[in-house]
């Protein structure tokens, strides 16, 4: 079985195995510490998908100013993202783009689904381009109700998915 | 599911005569005092009756409105037919096979120069699409506030029209547009093809009346 | 010899085709969104040759949500909430021309006391909406202050609107026959001091934005739109006004009670960059006139809403009626069959009338101007795709 690790086509494999039993060995010591860096630097993706951008941008905004919970303004390149905001509706024509995005992030990923578009089609939920929530698509951590939501809403509960980040086990 | 919604406007264009008498006396558009233009001869009797209708209204007119489509309808005669004349807004229908034309002499001699928006509207009872282009005037100072709606209609099963785009460039999006929610096609417009459905978009064109949306 | 002709023929033939081919091959073709650093919702492709743009397709329609068809299942006071999320930062403006014609074709006269206080909302609606306009700009030509200090005094002037309507954005204040409620206790006030407060940062805005050599070099002398092109291409709003061109529906055809007010029409005529991204700035300089006049003539006392029957209808019939928003021109096309519920809804939209402009001006300049001649165009995507 060593054998086979070693065999340079299977060398993903092997990388995967160690990181296995090195996470299993880290988790009691580190994990905590892994976590914490973590949930202070939430990067999320600069993908707007309506008209809920317009409070995402008022809460990084100096009034708001959600840098104070280590999430940073939204950023160019999703390669370095660790969050997306899903800022409103999803359109059919956005769908597939979303999961794109989302694919293309590296793990750990977190999703929040902000504005009751987002979470269940809201107010357009009988128009024929609008998907009923996005949770069809992506696995959501965090809901943020509201048409559009306030910033305080978005940062409450942007701070509950750091408390689900501080209880989960490191991957 | 209500079928209530079904109701056409089939009444608008047979029996145009209600229309002008209900709406002629609107409050909220506030008329320009000063800018009532030369007394302009009355349009040309001709056959149908809405000629008739504005002959016997005439003194009600606004006179400067009036002057507009004056022009229109001593050149084009009886393929132009007067919908309403209002403060500020006048709205005439055309034949769809010499719009090209008509929309060419609006533009050169009565000085509209823009679109500011072209709506289709499906009337399945009458079974057919009217278009309209609501066009402005950037370059007239008098023409600024006046709206003239220019609209044509077509064969809903077989929804063809000339395009505008030769006449009035602002048109290029709108017509594309009306292409896809309507299912109007636009002869000479190089692209009738998809700009805001999706891609994968296999449905009827969503704006037609027989489209329901899902719960309704 | 004929045979030989068609071979040397066939050559060149083949020749001309490498040679095209090899052209073709320095173009390359960049997609721009729908994820990107700007705003989002939209995506272009353009085709670069070199440095500079050749070929741009836009493509929207990210966020159409049918709101067209969904207005003719709801009644026309039902109609209000949904049609205002297009540009909720303006939604004002937007619900004001639908009010206005939802009035012509049901025929109700609007108390003047709810005149100004419509006409007060939706000018405190405009600077909301530049203001936020700003801000993207900033981000977009790499100004982090320029994203601050917009966001931060909008929010002040967010505070006076959620104090008159009782929402941070979302307001559906202006509705047929009036406004929803009276202005609350105090506000004329408290509406000056932030007024006068707003002119002062304007100046400030001038002073660190609009002079700046950076931005100047930027944006100075790119990507003109002539006159001749922006009346042939129906632009509307800011874009028209920096073309050289005073057109203000407030002007051209006063709404309410706009013809008793004072103001200029703001206008440049350098046609450029620079002149789009300025003309806002100074629109709102006199919006902030306009309110002060606005509350100066306001009646102290009376009605603000006409009386209205629970299902509003009114004989079959059509109108257009248009208002000058945050973006230009905005229109409502509305049919009605006599119904409580409309037959058909056209909105026609500034920033969809000024999407024709953007492949006309990115065509021949530089890939580098790409983001400021963009959104120069006071372009804001959820409303144009609707
Ligand atoms: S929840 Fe409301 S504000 Fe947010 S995207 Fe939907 S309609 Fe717009």
């Amino acid at each position: 079985m060593i054998k086979d690790l070693v065999n340079p086509t299977n060398f993903n494999l092997m990388v995967s195995k160690v990181g296995d039993v090195l996470v299993r060995a880290l988790d009691k010591p580190l994990g905590y510490a892994i976590n914490w860096g973590r949930v202070w630097s939430l990067w999320p993706v600069h993908l707007e998908t309506a008209c809920c951008s317009v409070e995402f941008g008022a809460a990084s905004g100096p009034r708001y100013d959600v840098e104070r919970f280590g999430i940073i303004e939204a950023f160019g390149s999703l390669r370095q993202c660790d969050l997306i905001v899903v800022q409103g509706t999803v359109t059919r024509k956005m769908a597939p783009r979303l999961r794109m995005v989302y694919d293309q992030m590296p793990e750990p990923k977190y999703v929040i689904a902000m504005g009751a578009c987002a979470i269940t089609g809201g107010l357009y939920i009988d128009s024929y381009n609008v998907l009923p929530g996005v949770d069809g698509i992506i696995p959501v951590d965090v809901y943020v109700p509201g048409c559009p939501p306030r910033p305080e809403t978005l940062i409450q509960g942007t701070m509950l998915l750091q408390e689900k980040i501080k209880r989960s086990k490191i991957k | 599911m209500s079928k209530s919604d079904d109701r056409s406007l089939g009444n608008i264009k047979s029996k145009p005569s209600p229309t002008v008498a209900s709406n002629k006396d609107l409050p909220s558009i506030s008329p320009k005092q000063g800018e009532t233009g030369s007394i302009a001869s009355p349009p040309k009797p001709s056959s149908d009756n809405t000629s008739v209708q504005l002959k016997s209204e005439k003194a009600d007119l606004p006179q400067f409105e009036k002057g507009i489509i004056d022009s229109l309808v001593s050149k084009y005669g009886d393929s132009v037919k007067i919908i309403y004349v209002r403060p500020l807004r006048i709205k005439i229908e055309v034949p769809s096979k010499d719009i090209v034309e008509i929309a060419r002499h609006i533009r050169d001699e009565s000085g509209f120069d823009h679109a500011e928006s072209v709506s289709a509207t499906d009337y399945p009872k009458t079974g057919d699409i009217e278009v309209i282009y609501h066009l402005g005037s950037y370059t007239r100072d008098d023409l600024s506030s006046h709206i003239l709606s220019l609209s044509t209609r077509t064969d809903r099963n077989n929804a063809r029209l000339p395009s505008l785009i030769g006449i009035f460039k602002s048109v290029e999006y709108h017509e594309r547009e009306s292409f896809e929610m309507v299912g109007v096609y636009f002869d000479n417009h190089p692209r009738n093809d998809r700009f805001l459905l999706p891609e994968d978009w296999a449905d009827i064109p969503p704006l037609r009346k027989e489209f329901r949306i899902k719960g309704r | 010899m004929s045979d030989q002709e068609e071979r040397i023929s066939e050559t060149t033939r083949l020749g001309l085709e490498i040679v095209k081919e090899a052209e073709e091959d320095r173009l390359m073709t960049l997609s721009v969104g729908p994820q990107h650093p700007g705003s989002g919702h939209f995506r272009f492709t353009v085709k670069v040759d070199g440095d500079y743009i050749v070929d741009c397709d836009p493509d929207p329609g990210y966020v159409h949500r049918g709101e067209e068809k969904m207005c003719e299942y709801r009644n026309f006071i039902q109609n209000i909430p949904h049609l205002e999320r297009p540009v909720i930062h303006d939604s004002s403006n937007i619900t004001y021309s639908y009010s206005l014609a939802v009035e012509e074709l049901v025929k109700i006269d609007v108390p003047r006391r709810a005149q100004f206080i419509r006409a007060i909302a939706s000018e405190l609606n405009r600077q909301i909406y530049t203001l936020y306009w700003l801000a993207i700009y900033g981000i977009f030509l790499g100004h982090s202050t320029m994203f601050m200090w917009p966001t931060g005094d909008r929010e002040l002037i967010i505070d006076l609107m959620e104090a008159l309507t009782g929402a941070r954005v979302t307001h559906a204040y202006n509705i047929p026959g009036g406004v929803r409620n009276d202005i609350p206790y105090g506000f004329k006030d408290r509406c000056l001091r932030q007024v006068t407060n707003f002119e002062k940062r304007l100046k400030e805005y001038e002073d660190i934005f609009y002079n700046n050599p950076l931005l100047r070099q930027r944006t100075e002398g790119v990507a003109i739109l002539t006159k001749e092109d922006a009346i042939k291409l129906g632009v509307t709003g800011s874009v028209l006004r920096a073309s050289g061109i005073p057109y203000d529906i407030r002007k051209a055809e006063p709404y309410d009670i706009y013809d008793e007010i004072d103001f200029n029409v703001q206008y440049l005529k350098t046609c450029d960059s620079f002149a789009r991204a300025y003309v806002p700035l100074l629109d709102m300089r006199e919006s902030c006139h306009i309110i002060r006049q606005l509350l100066d003539k306001m009646p102290e006392s009376g009605e603000v809403r006409a009386k209205l029957q629970p299902n509003p209808k009114g004989p079959p019939g059509e109108a257009y009626r248009r208002v000058e928003s945050g973006r230009g021109a905005l229109g409502y096309y509305i049919v009605s069959d006599g119904t409580p519920k409309p037959y058909r809804v056209k909105i026609s939209v500034g920033s969809f009338r000024n999407l024709l402009a953007l492949p006309h001006l990115l065509v021949g300049s530089k890939l580098g101007d790409m983001p400021s001649v963009y959104w120069s165009l006071n372009y804001w995507p959820v409303e144009a795709d609707r």
